[in-house]
């Protein structure tokens, strides 16, 4: 059997109910035959109280004249009680005068009188009765009856207990199952409806209530919880289906956008490859007939130079020079081109040694040249090794070619800090510019000076900038004419 | 020395004009055979529709890369995959000096390659190295006889 607190609820309460009236029962039949013992007690005692004494008033003579015939004759009369087990009359002097039955056994009769008064001895009733007469004691009488009737009675009584108790058992089981009902049913009631809510997720159920008790107000309060689940679960519902309209309306922007973005990169695929194409062939049919032209005037200069003047001959020269430097022009803008173009590949780049080897390169290209370089050992940078060999080339080689005409040229590569960024820096102290026009340096084809005072084409920093730019930093510079120049920048 | 011919791809006549005078300004007495297209480079090779080719194979071959019809590489990788002309040397002479080119060409197995400089006293020098080299050092490959 399982535990008391396992048992269902209507059990747990007929047991209570029967266990209580079986208990109330149980105490008042326990009380009733005890009363019933008691009184029927008192009762055949008095009884034989009034015998004794009757039987004693009847022996004075005997015992005065110490009749021993007589006595024992008065004493016979006793035969005709059958409860009666035996009697005995004591003289004064303690001695035994009459017995009844006459031939009583020793266990029965005392040998001596016993102290007056009654008492249950023995499952017998005994007593010891004076007999006297004109205040004169002239001996005791002693009488024993059996307590059949009390036995009896208290059977009888104890059936009795027996009977009502079953009955009255049989009544309180009959109604405690009648009436747990009434304390069970709500809660049962309860109980199904919270499963149904707990299995079936169903919050629309409600707990019937079936009185205005405390348990009428936990089903009110169940139900009434019930409602506000119910109105939250409804509201909850609403906020899931919004929010996955909302996140399908999302997702659609998002493949949209991706939609959009993939096509936009589709579209600098192609402008990419149109530049490329473009580059392409800029770098072979434009240059064709910069060849041609270049060529013959060098075929006339050579051939025909009898048939030319001076004039003629410094013309073709300068024709030669223009296209020579249409050529040039050319190919600086090609770098460039090829600069934004040029895939991106990323790894530690030893900026020191990359400087020196452009140095040396320098150097051996114009040795008679001598520039004091300072190049700070150790630096290093994440970036594209090919591009920052572009770019560090044209930072030095502007360095180199604008100090050509200072007497002590100096030129220094390093790195500072430049509000907690590092910054590498390329200084020299040549010719320098005119700050009011320091954010013309990177345009393409700007120049701050012309072309008879320093060459070139005006191409190198705007590809410096590409290339700082594709690596994610900033290049930026500082100068003062004939006080060098200093260019910044970051990676 | 072999002093066999120089087979000049090319379809600029200006650059024609200008590759024989310097070639000639190094008295490189050479023939210099010109093919103004990729499919006359190749008729010239291997002979009109797949007949008999030239007595003789050039010495070298100075091939620009843009030329219409069938293009420069093309045409060097039909050089390459043909027995007869596998290694015959070839040079790229060209405008471009675009890396994709350069890669190409010598993937595709150019003997080396040539950027024409727009000057033309350092086109002259570039002429003569080449006509130096492949004409005069080099000994040129023997043609395997056909079967
Ligand atoms: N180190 C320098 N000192 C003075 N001026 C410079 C320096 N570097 C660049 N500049 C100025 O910036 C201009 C643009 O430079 P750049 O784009 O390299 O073209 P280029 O060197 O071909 O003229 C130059 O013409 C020059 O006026
Ligand atoms: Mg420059």
């Amino acid at each position: 059997m399982s535990p008391l607190r396992d048992w269902p609820i209507k059990r747990k309460l007929t047991a209570i109910l029967l266990l209580i009236s079986g208990l109330v029962l149980v105490l008042t039949s326990a009380a009733f035959v005890t009363y019933q013992v008691v009184t029927f007690r008192g009762t055949i005692q008095s009884h034989l109280a009034t015998r004794s004494r009757i039987l004693a008033a009847n022996s004075t003579a005997a015992l005065a004249f110490a009749n021993e015939a007589d006595a024992t004759e008065i004493l016979a009369a006793l035969k005709y009680d059958p409860h009666m087990v035996a009697a005995a009359l004591y003289n004064q002097d303690g001695r035994v005068l009459a017995t009844y039955p006459v031939a009583a056994t020793a266990d029965l009769i005392p040998a001596a009188p016993q102290p007056d008064g009654y008492r249950f001895q023995g499952g017998r009733l005994v007593g010891s009765t004076p007999v006297a007469q004109g205040g004169k004691r002239l001996g005791t009488l002693y009488i024993a009856s059996d307590t059949k009737d009390v036995s009896d009675a208290l059977r009888l009584s104890g059936v009795i207990a027996i009977v009502v108790l079953a009955i009255a058992m049989l009544a309180a089981y009959a109604l405690a199952a009648a009436l747990q009902g009434r304390i069970s049913a709500p809660i049962l009631a309860l109980a199904e409806t919270a499963t149904a809510v707990s299995t079936r997720q169903d919050y629309s159920v409600r707990a019937p209530k079936l009185g205005e008790d405390e348990l009428g107000t936990l089903t009110d309060a169940f139900n009434q919880m019930l409602v506000r689940i119910e109105d939250q679960d409804r509201e909850l519902r609403r906020y899931a289906t919004e929010l996955e309209q909302r996140v399908a309306e999302r997702t659609q922007e998002l493949q949209e956008r991706h939609e959009a973005v993939r096509r936009n990169a589709a579209e600098l695929l192609a402008a990419n490859q149109e530049l490329d194409a473009f580059a392409y062939s800029v770098s072979h049919d434009l240059r064709a007939p910069l060849r041609s032209i270049d060529g013959f005037s060098h075929v006339l200069l050579e051939d025909y130079a009898a048939q030319l003047d001076q004039a003629g001959r410094d013309s073709l020269q300068r024709v030669r020079a223009a296209s020579q430097r249409m050529a040039t022009l050319i190919d600086d803008l090609l770098k460039l081109a090829r600069v934004t173009r040029a895939e991106m590949r990323t790894e530690v780049v030893d900026l020191s040694g990359m400087a020196r080897d452009i140095v040396a390169e320098l150097q051996r290209a114009t040795p008679e040249r001598h520039v004091e370089f300072a190049i700070a050992p150790g630096l290093e940078a994440r970036g594209d090794p090919r591009l920052l060999r572009v770019a560090l080339d044209n930072l030095l080689r502007n360095g180199w070619k604008y100090t050509a005409k200072q007497p002590r040229p100096q030129i220094e590569f390093a790195s500072t800090n430049v509000n907690g960024e590092r910054a590498f820096v390329v200084r020299d102290n040549g010719a320098g510019f005119d700050m009011k026009y320091a954010d013309k340096l990177f345009g393409v084809f700007q120049r701050l000076h012309s072309a008879a005072e320093f060459e070139g084409t005006g191409v190198g920093l705007a590809t410096v900038r590409r290339i700082i730019t594709r690596h994610g930093g900033r290049i930026w510079a500082e100068g003062a004419v004939d006080r060098g120049a200093t260019f910044y920048f970051t990676l | 020395m072999n002093a066999g011919k120089i087979l000049l791809v090319e379809d600029n006549p200006d650059d024609i004009a200008l590759t024989m005078r310097a070639l000639k300004s190094h008295n490189m007495t050479n023939d210099v055979v010109v093919a103004q297209d990729g499919v006359q480079a190749l008729d010239y090779l291997f002979g009109a529709e797949g007949g008999a080719g030239p007595d003789e194979l050039p010495a070298v071959v100075l091939l620009d890369l843009k030329l219409p019809k069938v293009n420069g590489l093309e045409v060097l990788q039909r050089i390459r995959a043909d027995e007869r002309t596998r290694l015959l040397p070839v040079v790229i002479l060209t405008s471009s000096d675009e890396e994709r080119d350069l890669i190409d060409g010598y993937r595709l197995g150019a003997n080396s390659y040539v950027r024409k400089p727009v000057d033309f006293v350092e086109f002259t020098q570039a002429a003569k190295q080449l006509g130096l080299y492949w004409l005069l050092m080099n000994r040129a490959p023997p043609v395997p006889r056909r079967l």
